[in-house]
């Protein structure tokens, strides 16, 4: 099946999953997206635009960087770490949003709306809607306001209104359903970005391919420095976004391992848990059939993880395709697994990942010392750690 | 002829629109949604929408959310309101039950499951608000074997070739959102609700409910001279919510709207 990887079909479907699952008044502003998006993902003009912004604002190509003493220190596959950390913003998110801004420039569009969880993302929003000068609201749950404080400040002095989302588990799963219903109320002049590869047809499909940057200059680069393809990628997966950026220009690379790393929070045993692909069951949520945290009844499960970014029931539609077709693998890391990774690569690299990076950090830690010194893994290290700060220090007894 | 097509046809013999509340099952406890029903077709209303609650209404607004936080809070569910509808059809074979909620609960029954249950519990009509005729053609078909109506929305932004296709796919009624937002939200315009009405009876021979924006007798008697039935949801709930330390007081206050709804609407 990946010999000619072609997902989606013209409907937003891979497979079972993925489509376009809205109330009515939201099918016009998709089809219109759909349109402008298959329209200029083939417009020169646009896509040097685009490359332009990723090299001089984002600060494109990130580098990969050789994990020298890590990987010595594990005594297994050599480890490089695709640094989208060092990102205009600190992570991944900006690929997505510079590209969705354009978009929305073109189409006429004078109002962005975004969720965001840890905040990564709103930033992202915020940064790029300043630089055109379009009005910006980003919704953020409640309980994710409070523990992403800085990432709050630092929207509001970019100029957006973050609005407080109490309803319902008060996470991201709720900012989004908020940001759905600012949407469907102001679809005339509102561009909604979406940060993950979720949501109806054509987001998944079109956020990964903005993010897809990431896995076709990690490709070129394993190439340049060790002269072949990586043995296995890994990526944390909430919505997914990260991982799919990394994974999709590998998909026809059957040699090339994709690992997923889910958040499993207090054990998946604990169902205190963001771990749909691995402990999830499929359903529909936000525009698009995936695997989903749901009970018997369909009702979903509130989640839980110790970064606000992978605290999500659902997972983009792709991947809940890579996991039945077997293509790529999901496993999961909890809370306090997270956390040995975070201190082993600020300490073994000087490098300060996102508490979502962390995971696939603590996993790359199980998984190189299985495997040879003449493999090599690349893991993606989606963002910097400077967010959590606060979070990490309460955890320590630090007031900061 | 299904019952919700007798029933349209009755009220136009009758010069009659049709007065549909939407109320969510088991809100704000499983008790209270039964006894409810059953006054609310006393009070004159036609068609009776019961909300399955749903944790993400994503097309909501925060009064119909809270009603289906607090039926959920009583795990209320899929199955037990069906099993509701089920109960309510013991004694009133002629009004109509419109299920309305979300797809993700129906995902979980399965589609076939959900249209036999539906069957047995002698459903009338299926409106999923996340199932669009482009998703919908399997279910809608499970559905109409049964002979259960779906019924689809329309908005104001949806164009000639949309209302055709629900028109083809959906049977029953059509539900017309008359504003751009969610439930509960600002005043509805009635010559934008006219102007779009034109449209779509330019191309469907469908009855056409319209909903969204009906607060109040006098809003309830112009939407009633625009199409053929008249859908009002949050400001019933808003009864409960404001009365919930006193039910009895919340369902006549509820009964008290129908019935000047009812009263306007026929005049």
């Amino acid at each position: 099946m990946t010999e000619k990887y072609n997902m989606p079909d013209t409907r937003g479907h891979f497979g079972p999953y993925g489509g376009m699952f809205v109330a009515e008044t939201l099918i016009p502003p998709i089809q219109e997206l759909n349109a402008a998006y298959q329209r200029y993902l083939k417009d020169p003009e646009f896509i040097s635009e685009l490359d332009a912004d990723l090299q001089h604002y984002v600060g494109r190509p990130s580098p990969l960087y050789y994990a020298e003493r890590w990987s010595r220190e594990l005594g297994g596959a050599q480890i490089y770490l695709k640094r989208e950390d060092l990102n205009h913003t600190g992570s991944h998110k900006i690929n997505n949003t510079v590209g969705q801004a354009l978009l929305a420039k073109r189409m006429g569009k004078t109002r962005i709306i975004a969720e965001t969880g840890a905040g990564q993302h709103g930033v992202a929003t915020a940064t790029v809607a300043a630089r055109l000068g379009l009005e910006c609201v980003v919704y953020m749950g409640a309980v994710d306001v409070a523990r992403q404080s800085l990432n709050v400040y630092r929207m509001k002095l970019l100029g957006a209104t973050v609005v407080a989302v109490e309803s319902g588990s008060k996470t991201l799963k709720d900012a989004l359903n908020e940001a759905l219903r600012d949407w469907v109320t102001n679809v005339d002049n509102t561009f909604y970005i979406i940060g993950t590869v979720a949501g109806p047809h054509p987001y998944p499909a079109m956020v990964r391919d903005f993010q897809a940057v990431i896995g076709r200059e990690a490709k070129q680069q394993c190439l340049d420095m060790a002269g072949k393809l990586p043995d296995a990628l890994v990526a944390c997966v909430g919505g997914g976004s990260n991982a799919i950026g990394l994974f999709y220009p590998f998909i026809e690379d059957e040699s090339v391992r994709l690992i997923g790393v889910e958040a499993a929070g207090d054990g998946i045993a604990s169902g205190h848990h963001s771990a749909p692909l691995c402990a999830g069951r499929p359903g529909v949520l936000h525009g698009n059939r995936t695997y989903l945290m749901a009970d018997d009844d369909g009702e979903i499960i509130e989640t839980h993880s110790i970064s606000a970014g992978l605290d999500y029931p659902g997972v983009g539609p792709e991947h809940a395709w890579l996991k039945d077709t077997g293509r790529a693998e999901y496993v999961n890391i909890t809370d306090n697994e997270a956390l040995e990774g975070f201190y082993a690569l600020t300490r073994m690299e000087g490098i300060i990942p996102a508490l979502e990076s962390a995971h696939a950090m603590a996993y790359t830690m199980k998984l190189a010392p299985t495997m040879r010194k003449d493999e090599m893994i690349v893991v993606n290290l989606s963002g910097r750690g400077d967010k959590d700060m606060q979070t990490m220090a309460k955890r320590e007894g630090i007031e900061l | 002829m299904s019952r919700l097509a007798a029933k349209f046809e009755e009220l136009g013999k009758l010069g009659r629109k049709a007065l549909i509340p939407f109320v969510t099952a088991g809100d704000p406890t499983p008790d209270f949604t039964l006894p409810l029903m059953h006054e609310m077709v006393e009070a004159g209303v036609d068609v009776i929408e019961l909300g399955v609650p749903f944790s993400d209404p994503m097309a909501d607004g925060p009064v119909i959310q809270r009603a289906s936080e607090r039926a959920l809070a009583h795990k209320m569910s899929l199955t037990k309101t069906l099993a509701l509808a089920a109960e309510f059809r013991k004694t009133n074979q002629q009004t109509p039950v419109v299920l309305m909620g979300y797809l993700n609960p129906i995902e979980a029954m399965g589609y076939e499951g959900f249209a036999n249950a539906a069957q047995r519990a002698d459903i009338d009509g299926v409106l999923t608000v996340d199932l669009p005729p482009e998703e919908g053609e399997h279910c809608a078909a499970l559905l109409k074997e049964r002979e259960i109506d779906t019924i689809f929305l329309l908005a104001p932004n949806s164009t000639d070739e949309r209302i055709t296709k629900m028109s083809k796919l959906g049977s029953g009624y059509l539900y017309y959102v008359s504003l751009k937002g969610v439930t509960g939200a600002g005043h509805l315009n009635a010559a934008d609700v006219e102007n779009k009405l034109k449209q779509i009876k330019a191309i469907t021979a469908l009855p056409v409910g319209i909903g969204f924006g009906v607060k109040d007798a006098e809003t309830a008697q112009i939407i009633a001279g625009l199409g053929d039935g008249v859908v009002v949801g949050s400001a019933l709930i808003s009864k409960i919510e404001n009365n919930l330390d006193d039910l009895d007081r919340a369902k006549s206050e509820i009964i008290g709207l129908l019935s000047a709804m009812r009263q306007a609407m026929d005049n």
